[in-house]
């Protein structure tokens, strides 16, 4: 299963270092990761999305909390919870092919950011199977480019993750 | 205000962390901090010949003391020496500090000379690292180091300091901080209350209990409190390599160590039990061997500081997560106040039960009517003519199984060894880090002809700085674990198992101004036992002790069984 783990680190040099090495040499997998200061700069915010049976994420967010720089850790997935990742894909599109994708873009809530006589650069932000939903939709065919930020998320309600 | 440099500073802090002996080598990066070591005598260098030793040095001595080792070392390759004995001392949980020069912070990237990336090259093996950044940093960087290896689960901590952090001409304040305290890094001060009453309430209810503990009781400093807990319930008790001396070997309810080769009745017990309480130990693969096998009828508790060693390997039924001290005492508070015991009639049974497994194995050699000796009557001359008491260092393989279940350990900290990283070379540098710290006692170094060939240059540091201890090597001509291996699933193909070549250890530590003592017979041993222990006294002895290659170490699990799955001798099978 999915797992969205958000973790507040020391804003140290090396710290990811440290979130990620760990990873590699406990053989986790990470799909998406995401970093950056919070708005106190002493800690990073940093989610990342894993998958793994109940067992594995449990050693997982253990292995994380004994990392001297991980200050907090929350398994954002145990709870009702947003993520949201952003999107920016160029994407082929001449002729017919230019109304297409922008009503296209338009269910998707996309904008289109940047246009050349051939090309349409739009700009998509939701959760991953929205932006792979849209992918699908446009046709894989006609895509040049994608980037991704990969997921943030955060925890619905009251519920906050700080120190 | 007094304005000091860098390296003052740095030599400054280790004297006010408790430091007192620093084992290191120096170099290019670090010789402004050697030369702030030159000009003060409450911090000692003892100057090995291998860095890799220098850290086997400082793990010895945290092993016996409970206090971490410092290590010192330079830049590039004098850093990367020090790896292995980083990794084991971090699979051991051992507390250990080591600092290592770096080139100047400007050059740093720019593939310098003897610039290595240490603190990514240990990142995987340590608990914690620093890199210095600015020299006011590094009294408080010092005092962190010490808190973060000595605390929760130890374990080692590097602090990496370029060259330019310790320039004698730029001075800035000193202020080494009075305590230390991390919002990142808190370690639990005690167990879970209502856990530890279901743990008590399955403890007392048990019928064929067992106690299986480790290495963490010893870090504890809770020996004595095990001990109590196991003679309040008279219930069994096995103790993993890393655990031997925290039961006394010589103990009634002293099962024997448990798992590969841990002794039947270790390994019947644990299969057979309906509880089993782990304490301080983590169930490696070593002491369960197959997990889905393993002990099937039994109810698990597990004590750990660690949580992440908690329902890693086998799934804990109550889990608890804290000091083993303070866990014990709670325990022992709850059995004083339920005022009950555990069922005396099962109990009873069940002893009958471990102690028919004793008689029909124990612990079990067949002697040879030849003068060439046993591997396992050496240990057992030695453990009679140390009476028991020394400290006990043992390189990797069957001569360190052989004195893990002969030497009869009765104390803790007295059995010192490289349990899960399985380093060789570990058991000489140890066994002097020990020696130079517990000049009174009998520290002996038991091993092999090929393991102590891993560090054998340090023969030379024990020359200079007059640390005698006692180097017991068990000679069979071959690297006897590989070759037993070899000789139970290669049909006995021994692929390079066996040392051509090796020298005359008696004239090699002669060579380094020693004494050595080769024993061929088994008439001639207990005389070269007076002399090593007697009129050598205070001198390095190296006794080369011959004996028989043929010889296994049983019993051995058979692999992908269960507990009780053993080999018993090379015919005899559970």
């Amino acid at each position: 299963m999915r797992h969205i783990i958000s973790i507040l680190l020391e804003n140290e040099p090396g710290a990811l270092s440290r979130v990620v090495g760990l990873f590699a040499q406990r053989g986790y997998n990470i799909e998406t990761l995401t970093v950056a200061p919070t708005e106190d700069e002493t800690l990073s915010r940093l989610t990342m999305t894993t998958t793994g049976d109940e067992r594995k994420i449990e050693q997982i967010t253990k292995q994380l909390n004994k990392l001297v720089e991980v200050v907090k850790l929350v398994d954002l997935s145990e709870g009702p919870h947003i993520e949201r990742e952003l999107m920016l894909i160029k994407v082929k599109a001449i002729g017919a092919q230019r109304a297409e994708i922008k009503r296209t873009a338009d269910i998707f809530r996309g904008q289109i950011v940047d246009v050349s006589p051939s090309v349409y650069t739009i700009q998509l932000t939701g959760t991953s199977d929205k932006l792979e939903a849209f992918i699908e939709s446009i046709g894989a065919g006609c895509v040049l480019e994608t980037v991704r930020t990969g997921v943030s998320g955060i925890a619905r309600g009251e519920k906050v993750l700080s120190l | 205000m007094e304005l000091i440099s860098g390296g003052d500073m740095l030599v400054r802090a280790l004297h006010e962390a408790g430091v007192e002996y620093v084992y290191g080598y120096p170099g290019g990066s670090l010789l402004h901090v050697y030369d702030s070591l030159y000009k003060q005598s409450a911090v000692k260098h003892v100057l090995v010949r291998h860095e890799q030793a220098a850290a086997h040095m400082a793990d010895g001595y945290a092993r016996a003391t409970g206090k971490a080792g410092v290590v010192m070392v330079t830049s590039g390759p004098g850093a990367t020496n020090t790896i292995t004995g980083i990794a084991t001392a971090f699979t051991d949980s051992i507390p250990m500090v080591v600092i290592s020069g770096q080139v100047m912070s400007h050059l740093v990237g720019d593939d310098a000379f003897q610039e290595t990336d240490m603190l990514g090259v240990s990142r995987p093996i340590v608990k914690h690292s620093f890199a210095v950044r600015r020299p006011e940093d590094i009294p408080e960087i010092v005092a962190k180091a010490f808190y973060i290896a000595n605390t929760g689960r130890p374990g080692p901590v590097v602090i990496d300091i370029p060259k330019d952090m310790t320039m004698p001409n730029e001075r800035y304040e000193y202020v080494y901080p009075k305590k230390i305290k991390m919002r990142s890094y808190t370690p639990p001060q005690r167990g879970h209350s209502g856990q530890i009453k279901k743990a008590v309430e399955l403890l007392l209810a048990a019928k064929r209990p067992v106690i299986y503990s480790g290495g963490g009781v010893i870090i504890d400093g809770s020996s004595d409190k095990l001990r109590a807990l196991v003679d309040r319930l008279n219930f069994p008790c096995t103790n993993t390599l890393m655990g031997l001396g925290a039961y006394p070997g010589t103990g009634e309810r002293f099962i024997g160590m448990l798992g590969m080769h841990g002794s039947y009745e270790a390994n019947m017990t644990m299969h057979n039990a309906d509880v089993v309480i782990c304490i301080g130990a983590r169930f490696d693969d070593r002491v369960t061997n197959a997990t889905s096998k393993f002990c099937p009828d039994a109810k698990i508790i597990h004590v750990d500081i660690d949580p992440s060693s908690i329902s890693k390997t086998i799934i804990a039924d109550v889990p608890i997560v804290g000091p083993v001290g303070a866990v014990l005492d709670e325990m022992m508070a709850l059995l004083d106040e339920a005022n009950e015991t555990p069922d005396a009639e099962a109990l009873e049974t069940w002893w009958k039960q471990i102690n028919e497994w004793r008689e029909r194995h124990g612990g079990r050699y067949e002697k040879n009517d030849s003068q060439l000796m046993k591997p396992q009557e050496v240990i057992e001359a030695m453990w009679t003519a140390t009476k028991g008491d020394a400290f006990i260092t043992s390189d990797v393989g069957q001569h360190q199984m052989f004195a893990a279940q002969y030497y009869k350990f009765d104390k803790p900290n007295r059995w010192i060894n490289s349990g899960g990283l399985g380093t060789m070379g570990f058991g000489f540098p140890a066994a002097m880090g020990i020696k130079m710290n517990f000049p009174d006692d009998m520290v002996v170094c038991v091993t092999g002809e090929g393991s102590i060939q891993m560090n054998i240059q340090e023969l030379s540091t024990c020359l200079q700085y007059g640390i005698p201890v006692k180097i017991l090597c068990l000679n069979n001509g071959s690297l006897g674990m590989v070759r037993q291996w070899q000789d139970m699933n290669y049909e006995g193909r021994h692929s390079h198992s066996y040392m051509e070549s090796l020298p005359d250890f008696v004239k090699l530590v002669e060579a380094y101004g020693h004494v050595g003592i080769r024993v061929t017979d088994r008439d001639q041993l207990p005389q070269a036992l007076e002399d090593t222990f007697g009129k050598y006294n205070d001198r390095l002895v190296f006794l080369d002790v011959a004996v028989d290659e043929t010889e296994h170490v049983y019993p051995m699990q058979v692999p992908t069984g269960s507990m009780r799955d053993m080999w018993l001798s090379k015919t005899e099978r559970t």
